[in-house]
């Protein structure tokens, strides 16, 4: 694709105009005092200043980062285990592990990781990251189990490696469904981030748990607002990356199979 | 010689063996705000340290046990006895450690009960799977875990672990908020249906509209459920303040009805697309002989296409009922009730076995949900 092309599709798309919004509305939150006191004329302090809410959002994005980062590493790298020969035996347990912890409630994990590191931010990136690490395996493996094993014969017998199979063939064919299991975990990460707020992590769940807590509607409206936005748009973005990733590897698989 | 058959089986008991004795099997304080010292399975009475030791190490042989079939259901008996065993030791080394007239010492479950339960539950999962076991079979062996544990709830064995302790303190509670609970996730789900019938029949044959539809509803379902809560509240309790018949029925900004709202927009996305992908795949061949057996668009609707995506919409319902009731835990936050109750007064209080008294039954509802739709679609899939 010409970098030019790239411009013109970005300025089509909404995700960018979305983004500019994200931004626009948490650089003038400060300033929005007299808006929420027409709105809520009964409340002396209308909007939330105990964190800038660019600190507030910094500090939601860190969590999700750090642990999306982290399970995206260790799921990808679990998953591609279990589908060698050295780790397939595991495979029927990792799957059942992963079907079956992604029933347990993202608020359970977050209050059962408690004991184990006590309040604060650890803990929440502890349990978002046990929480990412499933949908990603999950991906991983349903993306490397459908790669169809005519290309990877046809790949052995043009003389690739095993390294070089995994690396150039089977992981750009399995990329759409990897991608698909880290939009989800990203996307639930964002949420569960915002309730770890009540086990002591700063993020944009503060303001919303502070309002309930001293019945301050304004402030639950600030952060809802701004963590909904930023769901929104994170997730706009891996729709592009879904769109690019499917564009890619089925590009190369026609030229593989062709 | 020897081979070993099943790798998974020695690796869950070298794992074991380790958490058994390089983790705390039980944590003991004098009370809540005290720290605690480990107590690790060693020092549990002999005979239900023995029968841990025992069925841990009974997966090493099995796992040389040449036969599948042989091998997985031995695999089962083992994983029970070591599951048994793990609750059984617990109770009484709890029993053994808190004499009479210390209410306030706390017994609290360690990582080493942790993993080696959960080892028992991987193990006993893997086998189940590998034995090819009948839904029937598979609801007998939860059948026999769980009588194994009521009859060791009857018998008092677990009346000294902390976790009792703030299940009996809180019963009554405890009951009014795991039926509410119920009740949200229900009302939720009734009410998506309510919208989502109507919804599905009319984006079914209006390709545009559906495209509208399932990208607005996909998008609802990305907000993070604390914010969809927050959003609801103001214009419902302005609602409620600016029309008394509203306020009258019971809805406001704080409450069940925020709550129900939400947990029934997140259910139909999942709901509404899985009941068309579901119809949609109904075979045109099979509609073809419908039409040329005189069947109008009705009949054709109720006695075709509903009973072919029956297992479909199914699967949908399991999605949004296991969603509706972890999402239900977030309600407690804005005022709804239900277990979630327990987890925040348990986060806010640092009474981390109030916290389990309501993670534990969210999560078991939730694997109990999932048993009984999977038991479901089996048999319409028949």
């Amino acid at each position: 694709m010409h970098p030019h092309d790239v411009v013109v599709r970005l300025a089509h798309a909404p995700s960018l105009w979305l983004t500019l919004l994200l931004v626009g509305v948490v650089l003038l939150m400060p300033h929005t005092a007299p808006l929420f006191h027409a709105w809520f004329p009964d409340l002396p302090r209308p909007v939330y200043t105990r964190a800038s809410f660019v600190a507030l959002t910094l500090a939601h994005l860190e969590l999700v980062a750090l642990s999306s980062g982290g399970a995206a590493l260790f799921g990808i790298g679990l998953g591609i285990f279990v589908t060698r020969e050295a780790g397939r035996d595991l495979a029927p347990l990792v799957g059942a592990l992963a079907a079956i912890g992604q029933t347990f409630p993202p608020v359970a994990v977050l209050a059962l990781s408690v004991p184990l590191l006590g309040y604060g931010a650890a803990p929440t990136i502890l349990a978002l990251w046990l929480y990412a690490v499933l949908p990603i395996l999950e991906g991983t493996i349903t993306g490397l189990r459908a790669v169809p094993a005519a290309v990877t014969d046809a790949a052995t017998g043009m003389g690739f490696s095993a390294q070089g199979r995994l690396l150039g063939i089977e992981l750009p064919l399995a990329s759409p469904f990897v991608v698909s299991g880290l939009r989800t975990a990203v996307i639930i990460n964002i949420g569960t981030a915002a309730i770890g707020s009540t086990i002591g992590a700063l993020s944009l769940g503060s303001p919303i748990l502070e309002g309930l807590a001293t019945s301050n509607s304004a402030y639950v409206v600030q952060g809802a607002l701004v963590v909904a936005l930023l769901a929104v748009v994170v997730d706009r973005w891996f729709d592009h990356l879904a769109s690019m990733t499917s564009f890619r590897s089925s590009g190369r698989g026609r030229s593989i199979t062709s | 010689m020897t081979k070993v058959h099943d790798r998974v089986l020695v690796l869950l008991c070298c794992v074991g063996l380790v958490t058994t004795f390089f983790a705390p099997f039980l944590d003991q304080a004098p009370n809540r705000l005290a720290s605690s010292t480990p107590l690790p399975l060693l020092n549990a009475p002999g005979f239900e340290a023995g029968a841990v030791i025992l069925g841990l190490g009974l997966f090493m042989p099995i796992a040389l046990l040449t036969s599948d079939r042989v091998r997985s259901l031995a695999t089962i008996g083992a994983s029970v006895l070591l599951l048994w065993a793990c609750l059984a030791a617990a109770g009484h080394l709890a029993a053994l450690r808190a004499p009479s007239g210390t209410p306030a010492m706390r017994l609290s479950l360690g990582p080493s009960f942790w993993s080696l339960a959960g080892i028992a539950v991987l193990a006993l999962l893997d086998a189940a799977q590998r034995a090819r076991l009948g839904l029937g079979a598979r609801l007998g062996l939860v059948g026999l875990v769980v009588a194994g544990f009521i009859l060791m709830a009857r018998a008092g064995t677990f009346d000294s672990l902390s976790l009792t302790k703030e299940f009996l303190a809180h019963r009554a509670e405890f009951a009014t908020e795991l039926w509410r609970h119920l009740a949200l996730v229900c009302a939720a789900l009734l009410l998506a249906f309510v919208v989502g019938v109507p919804l599905v029949l009319a984006i079914l044959r209006n390709d545009a509209l559906r495209g509208v539809v399932l990208a607005s509803l996909g998008i609802v379902q990305t907000i993070p459920s604390i914010a969809l809560f927050g959003l609801l509240m103001v214009p419902l309790s302005s609602l409620a303040s600016a029309v008394p018949v509203v306020k009258a029925i019971g809805v406001e900004g704080v409450g069940p009805a925020p709550a129900i709202i939400a947990l029934a927009l997140y259910s139909l996305f999942p709901l509404v697309r899985g009941f068309t992908v579901g119809l949609a795949e109904v075979p045109f061949a099979v509609k073809d002989a419908a039409r040329g057996l005189g069947f109008d668009r009705r009949r054709m609707l109720l006695e075709i296409e509903l009973p072919l995506a029956l297992p479909a919409l199914l699967s949908g319902l399991r999605v949004v009922t296991i969603q509706a009731i972890g999402l239900a835990a977030v309600a407690a936050l804005i005022g709804a009730g239900g277990l979630g109750t327990f987890v925040f007064q348990g986060i806010g209080q640092y009474a981390l076995d109030l916290v389990l008294l309501g993670a534990i039954p969210i999560v078991l509802l939730a694997l109990a949900a999932d048993l009984a739709f999977q038991l479901v679609i089996g048999v319409v899939r028949r």
